[in-house]
């Protein structure tokens, strides 16, 4: 990135809201069905079929709207955007457009240096998706459409350029996905297409207030491509206008496999879609009691929290945030906590460190997600215990959690059946020390000489004739005293 | 020919039901006489023969189990708008070739629920695009007054076919005059209900702020039961409205015009190219009532001139966007192009008619970028006040007395220029606009050249108020003595 340079990044979110008809017929929304086998007389456009909204998808947007600290709009109006596509049914697609049920809202993100940015969000608006269209099976010639995902209900959730970097722009989404999720009104299953982003990226020279020309990248299907699409568009634009160029306002497609953005149409091509109040919908009007029944029955959200993690279990702000990403890690983390009467039973950092550092790398190798964990949080909870009760070591629970992973079995079997119990009896310890000094006697000589740096050494003998067993705090102890001679 | 089609509605139904008549013998003069005169009137689009007789004969077996129904086996005329399951369903247009809904329109649903009987789908201006039921693909209906005359539109097959004795009632649409322009065309009567009072589900959108499935038929009494049988509150139509229904066809006598408010708007009357024989048959109506104890009041219309203008904006909008679906993806007419845009194009040009293009290039002109807030957007503050004229007039006023058409009916290919066409909406219009109930009654005849041609009068009410309007209409058609047409060929 050229040092001179900022980019100015705008991100407008397309999330599936998860009711399970769609936004405006009773088909069914369920993933995965055969092509058009969800798709009713109103879904296909027939002629005299009428639209009648879905309130599960309004209650779900009024839902982000308080999420996100917005204003929820008493009246909004869903207007009718027209044009021709197959997989667009009945020639215009209804969507809100000057009157979007929430405005004005607020994501923080978490930045990696631990700070956090606050990023406005201009509004967020109801529509129905359109169908797609396939062109690569059957007849060349010809081409299908699968009405399954036409009028499934989108919150279209757009940010003002707020964004500086490909970094929050990442974590502009991974925030907005995570409240999307704990208040359960979307998947955010990118592969599937539950969340779908389109970026509006702009350079301009760094103190320069006015806003460069815009592109639009559209087709970003995973936040790793949502930042590598920004760079990449970013430093051709700045690539322009360093050779005297002129940025042309242009939507344009990220090619994955080229990792590259290419032009698809400019402002010219731009369609005259025709917007018009839908008539067959009266304006929708969310009434303040409403808004309150919905307030009232607000889940925590992911700040409110990463908060509470800091102030109750003492995390820092970086566990906090990694804890909170989702409501199942969150969850997972509580409950592994065994909290009695609101305290918690095991140590807090402790346990963060076996959940992000072991759990979260396993999970990750094996490709699963929290709620698929072969070890519970019941399981996690009594290995920690037995770490803090000195049943076994740091380094026995690594070989137990390896076991449990595997097996799902609990831990405290685990130690049972291989014996790795730790061995903290003075008496069976003193005989090893005693066999290890007599075996050493030279090192034994040195270290009595003054040499203490070979300590080590000695407690290495022990471990290693206790298979690792040994509890390192007694050995130390009766180590020192018989050393001492 | 039986005597039975001079039946009304109400007379039939109580015939079924006292088992006087059945439905099948009913129903089977209605075909014959459907038969007899279809090539000459060409109301019906399609003839549901077997259909009908089937109906028929379930209508028949409730009569004898004792489960008659309001409108028990009485045969039924039904604008090919309303989609009706198993049954083509045209639009009156080439781009519905072969269209059969898998579905039924609540309206219909609801007739078939109170008893009635599916005799078959009626020609009209297709998509309810038009005022002479020229626009349409099945050609022409005559006006059953006088053959080288229409009977108006849209709904011309719907009032030639009750004019005509070809059935009882008729369901038609009123979107700016579609269902009282041709009964006053026909001496019929025809009712637009207030705006979602019929659910609009399943019947094909013009203009979906203006749609209304409306009625036809030879006397207020029958239009009246037949509007209770099709209205209510439907879940299914946004737009529907959740209010309760009279029992409009119940004591319609029961009204004491002495003290009765009649609101008679200057500017209709004063109107521009309104034909004097017309204006004479409003005043001599408002005289009638003055004689009778009614009060003739003053109302003030001064937008009256930019209704037309208004409506020619707001419904083209609307029908441009609800036409898009007829793209040949999915139903109805295709025609094979190079590539998608050319199949687009073939198949649309092929497929609408020349009014219904023109209607299409107007709405997509205003909706435009750039010109929407100059066109639409000003529609639709004018359409806002007029409503408050309406309202305003209503406050003082139990009825609005009007002309339905500025002329006397005029002969099929009379009128070609689109604007001139347009004009004849000019007085059922302005209430469309305010979503307000109208019923049109024929008032007497005038002669044209040795024709004897109807003329008539409208109505117009208060929201949701039809049972007071057609009180009103009951008394004025008892006091013209109105003589339909006789029954003929």
């Amino acid at each position: 990135m050229h040092p001179d340079y900022e980019m100015v990044i705008g991100l407008e979110v397309h999330a599936q809201v998860n009711t399970k008809s769609k936004l405006f017929s009773g088909s069914s929304t369920e993933f995965g069905a055969e092509p058009n086998t969800q798709a009713n007389c109103i879904d296909l456009g027939m002629p005299g079929m009428l639209p009648v909204l879905n309130q599960a998808a309004v209650s779900a947007g009024i839902k982000l709207g308080l999420a996100i600290g917005a204003t929820v709009s008493p009246v909004s109006v869903f207007a009718r955007k027209n044009y021709y596509y197959p997989d667009l049914p009945k020639g215009y697609q209804i969507s809100q457009y000057e009157k979007p049920i929430v405005e004005n809202g607020m994501v923080s993100i978490d930045l990696d240096d631990g700070t956090t940015k606050e990023i406005r969000v201009e509004r967020m608006h109801l529509e129905e998706d359109a169908g797609k269209s396939v062109h690569d099976i059957g007849l060349e010639s010809h081409s299908h459409v699968d009405l399954n995902r036409a009028g499934i209900p989108l919150m279209e959730i757009v940010s003002r350029p707020d964004l500086r970097t490909p970094e929050e722009a990442g974590a502009y989404m991974k925030k907005l996905r995570a409240i999307l999720r704990f208040i359960d009104v979307c998947d955010g299953n990118m592969e599937q297409g539950s969340l779908r982003c389109d970026a509006n990226v702009s350079v301009r020279k760094k103190g320069v207030e006015t806003l460069g020309t815009r592109c639009e990248i559209k087709n970003l299907n995973s936040i790793r491509n949502v930042m590598r699409a920004i760079q990449y568009e970013a430093d051709r634009q700045i690539d322009v206008l360093e050779d005297g160029g002129k940025i042309q306002q242009q939507t344009r497609l990220w090619d994955n496999d080229k990792a590259e953005t290419r032009a698809m149409r400019s402002k010219e091509d731009a369609h005259d879609y025709r917007y018009f109040p839908d008539p067959d919908l009266l304006p929708l009007r969310v009434s303040g009691a409403r808004i309150t029944e919905i307030r009232e029955t607000m889940p925590e959200l992911p700040d409110q929290m990463k908060e509470r993690f800091i102030e109750a279990y003492g995390l820092s702000v970086y566990d906090a945030s990694v804890l909170t990403i989702s409501r199942q890690n969150a969850e997972y983390f509580e409950a592994a906590l065994s909290l009695k009467n609101g305290k918690p039973e095991r140590d807090p950092k402790l346990l963060t460190n076996w959940m992000t550092v072991e759990l979260f790398a396993a999970l990750n190798k094996a490709g699963k997600d929290i709620m698929d964990s072969p070890v519970s949080p019941e399981q996690l909870s009594e290995l920690v215990s037995l770490i803090e009760e000195g049943e076994i070591s740091g380094k026995i629970a690594k070989q137990v959690f390896a076991e449990m992973l595997e097996t799902s079995k609990d831990p405290s079997n685990i130690v049972e059946e291989k014996g790795l119990k730790q061995i903290s009896d003075t008496g069976a310890l003193e005989e090893i020390i005693q066999k290890v000094m007599d075996d050493n006697e030279d090192s034994v000589e040195k270290y009595r000489n003054g040499n203490e740096r070979i300590f080590g050494f000695f407690v290495g003998q022990v471990m290693k004739a206790t298979q690792g067993q040994a509890n390192p705090g007694v050995v130390n102890e009766l180590l020192k005293k018989a050393l001492a001679g | 020919m039986s005597e039975l089609v001079k039946l009304g509605l109400k007379e039939a139904a109580e015939k079924v039901k006292a088992r006087e008549v059945s439905s099948v013998e009913l129903t089977q003069a209605c075909l014959d006489r459907v038969q007899a005169r279809n090539g000459d009137i060409n109301a019906f689009v399609t003839v549901c023969s077997d259909k009908a007789l089937e109906m028929a004969e379930a209508s028949d077996q409730r009569v004898k189990e004792g489960k008659s129904r309001l409108i028990e086996g009485v045969p039924l005329g039904i604008k090919d708008l309303f989609c009706t399951e198993g049954v083509l369903t045209t639009a009156s247009s080439h781009i519905l070739d072969g269209f059969v809904p898998a579905y039924e329109s609540t309206v219909t649903a609801n007739l078939w629920k109170a008893g009635g009987v599916l005799l078959g789908k009626l020609n009209h201006d297709q998509f309810g695009m038009g005022t002479a039921n020229e626009n349409t693909h099945y050609g022409p209906v005559r006006n059953p007054w006088a053959m080288d005359y229409t009977p108006g539109g849209s709904s011309g097959g719907s009032v030639a076919a009750v004019a005509d004795y070809q059935c009882m009632a008729t369901t038609s649409t009123d979107t700016g005059g579609s269902s009282r322009q041709p009964a006053f065309m026909t001496g019929t009567v025809g009712i637009k209900p207030t705006y979602g009072r019929c659910s609009r589900w399943g019947v094909i959108s013009y203009a979906s702020s203006l749609d209304s499935p409306s009625v036809n038929a030879r006397t207020v009494e029958d239009a009246a039961l037949m509007l209770r049988a099709m209205a209510g509150f439907d879940p299914k139509d946004s737009t529907s409205a959740d209010i309760e229904m009279d029992a409009f066809d119940e004591d319609l006598a029961d009204l004491d015009v002495k003290g009765l408010k009649i609101g008679l708007p200057t500017e209709y009357i004063e109107v521009e190219g309104l034909d004097p024989r017309i204006k004479q048959t409003v005043l001599s109506t408002a005289k009638r009532f003055e004689e009778a104890g009614a009060e003739i009041i003053d109302v003030k219309f001064p937008l009256i001139e930019y209704a037309v203008p208004c409506y020619y904006i707001i419904a083209p909008a609307e029908a441009a966007s609800n036409l898009a679906r007829y793209d040949g993806m999915r139903y109805g007419l295709r025609v094979e192009g190079e590539n998608l845009v050319d199949t687009y194009k073939k198949t649309r040009s092929a497929g609408f008619k020349l009014e219904t293009k023109r209607r299409i290039m107007i709405g997509n002109y205003v909706l435009s970028s750039g010109y929407y807030d100059a066109y639409y957007l000003k529609a639709q503050k004018v359409r806002a006040l007029i409503a408050r004229d309406f309202q305003n007039a209503l406050d003082k006023v139990d009825v609005i007395l009007a002309p339905t058409a500025p002329t006397p009916p005029f002969k099929v290919g009379a009128l070609t220029d689109p604007v001139q066409l347009y004009l004849q909406d000019i007085f059922t219009i302005p209430n469309s606009l305010a979503g307000l109930p109208a019923v049109a009654v024929p008032s007497g005849t005038v002669e044209e050249g040795g024709t004897t041609l109807p003329v008539g009068i409208q109505f117009i009410g208060k929201l949701f108020k039809e049972k007071d309007l057609l009180k009103v209409a009951y008394a004025h058609e008892q006091m013209t003595q109105f003589k339909p047409l006789e029954l003929k060929g």
